[in-house]
């Protein structure tokens, strides 16, 4: 089955992300932009995650939870689960190694949980922009023992990539997907990993970018579960 | 000057087993991205950095680079330490931020 997926966005909990990122409109655009699964992916925390899920339920899209972990090395990594109480699990993990200072009232004020329905529910007081204390081994380990997928974020990026932080993948890291940034320049990055699913992901912090670029995965069935499965799996060579 | 000279400095904690201490070194280099350090750094100098994640250890072997200072109390990932030992590359850690201990290097060891 040929499944059409944007696994990287942002929702209105993320500082930087716009504020109309909320639930709703996340997936009416997804679902407009004709995707079947997306990924909900705020830094450091997954606060949001569980709202867009139920907002989702009666629709055909599917929604993986997951985080955007800033590691320690202050790379970017995207952590996929199939259930929600994984990725509270890492969230967890992730929130004990962030700095201990509160966010600053101007920062807090961006950082909205929302419920199913679009509603400020509250405000994060974490600092979510910031690097967390684990290694990104760590965070490796974490996600993997959860039964998840992690994949380095927009390695073609010149900030908080591995590449550019790492200046190479670690030779240890047991790393079967690397996501590239929308514009990134998709074979080129094919043709350098072939031993890695490359995922191009919109990482979207508006509207506007959500589905602007795709990827077909090849998937026996359209759930989380498979998703994972197949991110975890290396592309045949 | 060899890496030895700069062991003497009471800021400076030798983390490795000082098998390469009598490598030259003719100065330094400061950075914390890899890709940078790659391109830019050359051979016999120290590098100062707060990344403590085994890459480092690849990267100073590759620009040929016989010391490491960690800066700003970071400690090196045991990974790190097991690598360095391989490469011959020694580690020292300071509690001094990077620009405190390039100062000091400067004004006490003439680099």
């Amino acid at each position: 089955m040929r499944i059409y997926g944007d696994l990287h966005i942002h929702t209105a909990l993320s500082s930087c992300a716009q504020e109309d990122m909320t639930p709703n409109n996340i997936i009416n655009m997804a679902l407009l932009a004709e995707l079947d699964v997306i990924a909900v992916t705020d830094h450091n925390s997954c606060g949001n995650a569980e709202a867009v899920m139920k907002a989702a339920e009666g629709t055909e899209l599917v929604v993986v939870p997951g985080l955007e972990v800033q590691t320690r090395e202050e790379v970017h990594v995207v952590a996929l689960f199939e259930q929600m109480d994984q990725a509270l699990i890492l969230q967890g993990e992730v929130y004990a190694h962030l700095p201990g200072r509160q966010a600053p009232p101007k920062i807090l004020q961006r950082q909205h949980f929302l419920s199913e329905d679009d509603e400020v529910m509250g405000y994060c007081d974490k600092l979510l922009g910031f690097a967390s204390s684990l290694t990104i081994e760590e965070v490796f380990r974490l996600t993997r023992q959860l039964g998840g997928a992690m994949i380095p974020a927009h390695i073609d990026r010149k900030s908080n990539s591995i590449l550019s932080n790492l200046g190479f993948i670690p030779e240890d890291l047991d790393l079967a997907t690397l996501e590239i940034s929308m514009y990134a320049p998709r074979s080129e990055y094919e043709a350098q990993y072939p031993r890695h699913r490359i995922l191009q992901n919109s990482d979207a912090h508006e509207l506007g970018h959500i589905g602007i670029v795709s990827n077909v995965l090849d998937l026996k069935v359209k759930t989380a579960a498979e998703v994972i499965h197949l991110l975890n799996t290396r592309a045949a060579t | 000057m060899t890496v030895g000279d700069l062991a003497e400095l009471s800021c400076l904690q030798l983390a490795t087993e000082g098998t390469g201490l009598d490598a030259p070194v003719d100065g330094g280099y400061v950075g914390d991205l890899l890709s940078v350090v790659m391109g830019n750094a050359q051979a016999n100098q120290v590098w100062v950095t707060i990344q403590s994640h085994v890459n480092i250890i690849a990267v100073a072997a590759l620009a040929g680079i016989p010391a490491i200072i960690i800066a700003h109390g970071y400690e090196p990932e045991r990974e790190t330490l097991e690598k360095a030992k391989e490469e011959g590359i020694e580690i020292f850690t300071t509690k001094l931020d990077s620009f405190s201990i390039i100062r000091t290097l400067i004004l006490e060891k003439g680099l």
